[in-house]
């Protein structure tokens, strides 16, 4: 089992980074949400493992675990 | 012709318990006619004992209600006699499809895997289920089993005792007083035993409201579940189409919150909603109408001194499942043999409490899932509705989200884990056969397994030696001996062995596992057993 990466880990964080926000371009607020849920649920099942989901939606509530 | 929920099937008749002059006293007494409460009375007549039923009613219940009947409900309703009428009737189906907005998402089929004796589900009017077990009834009183069902016999007022429990009974001809050792309450999800004994039933209400339909039309969709999420024709809501038996479909709509229920009731307002379901080209008679909310609440605990609760009386779930009748019949099925073992004085009274403690991990995980199917139809937020909304379009193009689409996950019997009855697992086998879980079927020959483990605590051995029976305090465990060669589908191998070499269970009445090893180890199956009977 893999633990949660939180350090740097992008072959290309700038491009990434860019290709995220170009996929919104266009898109009204609710269109932008659905993609970004889309997106969502397509890496976490890319994921899989439990314990790295669990680890990772307490990172994103910035909380200290 | 009259409807079956119409001709009454056990009329009032004058017992000779109300020209007693000292009330009679009988070992069992159940409240409540309905599936729950007849299985319960088939299963304690077909060991012996004597049971009394009492309902309020003298007919199968109106309209339709429960449809969908598990795999397991049809296991249970073998064992009780019933069986083979419930499949012989019932529609079998075991496919579905999901649309989202205007379009079909995806299909899916129920349980691919072969080897069962009894299909995935089968859906069945309850009011079938009832005229089934009532046969039942009647076949087993031809026999001379001492069972008998009191129409028209309403409890007024309960007294209970430390030994007993005592009844006021009002019947047309005025009121009369009985007595049970034993009180099996299965008087539904308003259970009146449950208000006379001022105890809890606490849990969550929903607030959605959904329109249930039973019509009877001439229609040739193919016989599948159909669930529809944000429809053209229920704009935000679901629906659903399911087939029953003599042409009746039932479908279930949702209508949202604050609705005025008493209008959305009449025939003039659900006819328009139906036919901008089905199209203007279909003909269709409304059967039976219903407008419900829901909740999810159970008992603290289902057994209370001598009276004991089971079904809806005890638990109620959403519908998303099909998880309230098959779930009655399930503490029936727990409950009767243990029910038993105790009268008989094969064990101690306070092992009833395992039927609270079981049941209850069985109730909490019917209410966990359809709860969270409850959240998936009926998304309680923006962010819910929009996650659901995003499983459902990326459900049409990719695999991996259809799991995640929730439309009710569909009952499966409960593995108690951790139940003071199992034996720790001493097998390096398959999942599905640990202790606690309910035992898969699986082929033998032309024959089939569950059939053989009806009814009694089996020792079953796959390839392994042991003694023809095991008496260990009164109980007595009778051999199943088995190969891996008796089964050419190789299921058996599959089901109780995995990759270990042999293997020997021992499987109590209501075929759950109590406990496994690899060999028979004497000692070790009569500690077994008396874990299994309360008295470890």
């Amino acid at each position: 089992m893999t633990d949660l990466i939180l350090t740097p880990n992008l072959d290309n964080a700038d491009g990434f980074y860019a290709d995220l926000v170009a996929a919104h371009d266009g898109l009204n607020r609710h269109d932008s949400d659905a993609l970004n849920a889309r997106l969502l649920l397509i890496l976490a099942n890319h994921i899989g493992d439990t314990a790295v989901l669990s680890d990772a939606l307490k990172a994103a509530a910035l909380k200290e675990t | 012709m009259n409807k079956i929920f119409e001709v009454p099937l056990y009329p009032y008749e004058r017992s000779p318990d109300q020209d007693s002059a000292t009330s009679v006293r009988h070992k069992v007494i159940v409240v409540g006619a309905g599936p729950v409460g007849l299985a319960v009375a088939i299963d304690l007549a077909q060991q012996g004992v004597e049971t009394v039923v009492l309902d309020d009613n003298d007919k199968v219940s109106f309209g339709s209600r429960a449809i969908c009947f598990s795999q397991r409900s049809l296991e249970i309703a073998d064992r009780l006699g019933a069986g083979h009428k419930l499949v012989e009737k019932g529609v079998l189906w075991d496919a579905g499809k999901v649309y989202f907005d205007n379009r079909q998402v995806y299909e899916f089929h129920l349980q691919p895997d072969k080897g069962y004796g009894n299909p995935a589900f089968i859906n069945l009017q309850q009011y079938y289920m009832e005229k089934a077990l009532v046969e039942r009834v009647r076949e087993l009183q031809a026999d001379g089993a001492p069972i008998e069902i009191r129409g028209q016999n309403k409890v007024e007022a309960i007294g209970t005792h430390d030994d007993h429990v005592t009844l006021e009974v009002e019947t047309p001809e005025g009121p009369y007083n009985v007595e049970a050792d034993w009180l099996i309450a299965c008087d539904g999800a308003y259970s009146p035993t449950r208000r006379m004994l001022g105890l809890d039933f606490d849990g969550r209400v929903f607030e959605d409201n959904f329109l249930i339909a039973d019509v009877v039309m001439q229609a040739d969709y193919p016989t599948e579940r159909w669930f529809w999420f944000d429809p053209p024709f229920n704009r935000g809501q679901s629906a659903l189409l399911h087939k029953q038996p003599d042409n009746v479909w039932r479908i279930d709509l949702q209508l949202g919150k604050d609705i005025d229920p008493e209008q959305e009731r009449k025939p003039e307002n659900v006819t328009p909603r139906l036919r901008a379901m089905l199209g203007d080209d279909v003909d269709f008679e409304l059967e039976w109408v219903s407008i419900y909310t829901f909740q999810c609440r159970r008992m603290d605990r289902f057994r209370h001194g001598r009276v004991l609760f089971a079904g809806d009386s005890a638990h109620q779930v959403s519908p998303f499942g099909a998880r309230g009748a098959n779930s009655g019949l399930q503490d029936a099925d727990n409950l009767c043999w243990k029910l038993k073992l105790v009268i008989d004085g094969k064990a101690p009274e306070l092992f009833l409490d395992s039927y609270s403690r079981e049941r209850v991990e069985a109730a909490d995980e019917n209410i966990r899932m359809s709860t969270l199917s409850t959240e998936f139809i009926t998304p309680k937020s923006d962010m819910s509705r929009l996650l659901r909304d995003a499983v459902l379009d990326l459900s049409e193009h990719f695999e991996f989200a259809r799991p995640l689409v929730n439309s009710g996950r569909l009952s499966t019997p409960c593995a108690y884990s951790g139940s003071p009855l199992s034996s720790a697992d001493a097998l390096n086998g398959p999942e599905v056969t640990r202790p606690g879980a309910a035992c898969p079927d699986a082929p033998l020959g032309d024959e089939f397994l569950l059939p053989k483990l009806a009814g009694q605590f089996t020792l079953l051995t796959i390839d392994a030696d042991a003694p023809d029976s095991l008496e260990e305090g009164g109980v007595t465990a009778t051999r199943l001996a088995l190969s891996v060669k008796d089964d050419l589908t190789l299921e058996l191998k599959r089901r109780y062995l995995g990759d270990a070499p042999s293997a020997a269970y021992l499987i109590r009445p209501d075929q759950h596992v109590a406990a496994r090893r690899d060999t028979f180890e004497e000692n070790a199956f009569r500690q077994a057993i008396r874990r299994a009977t309360g008295k470890e």
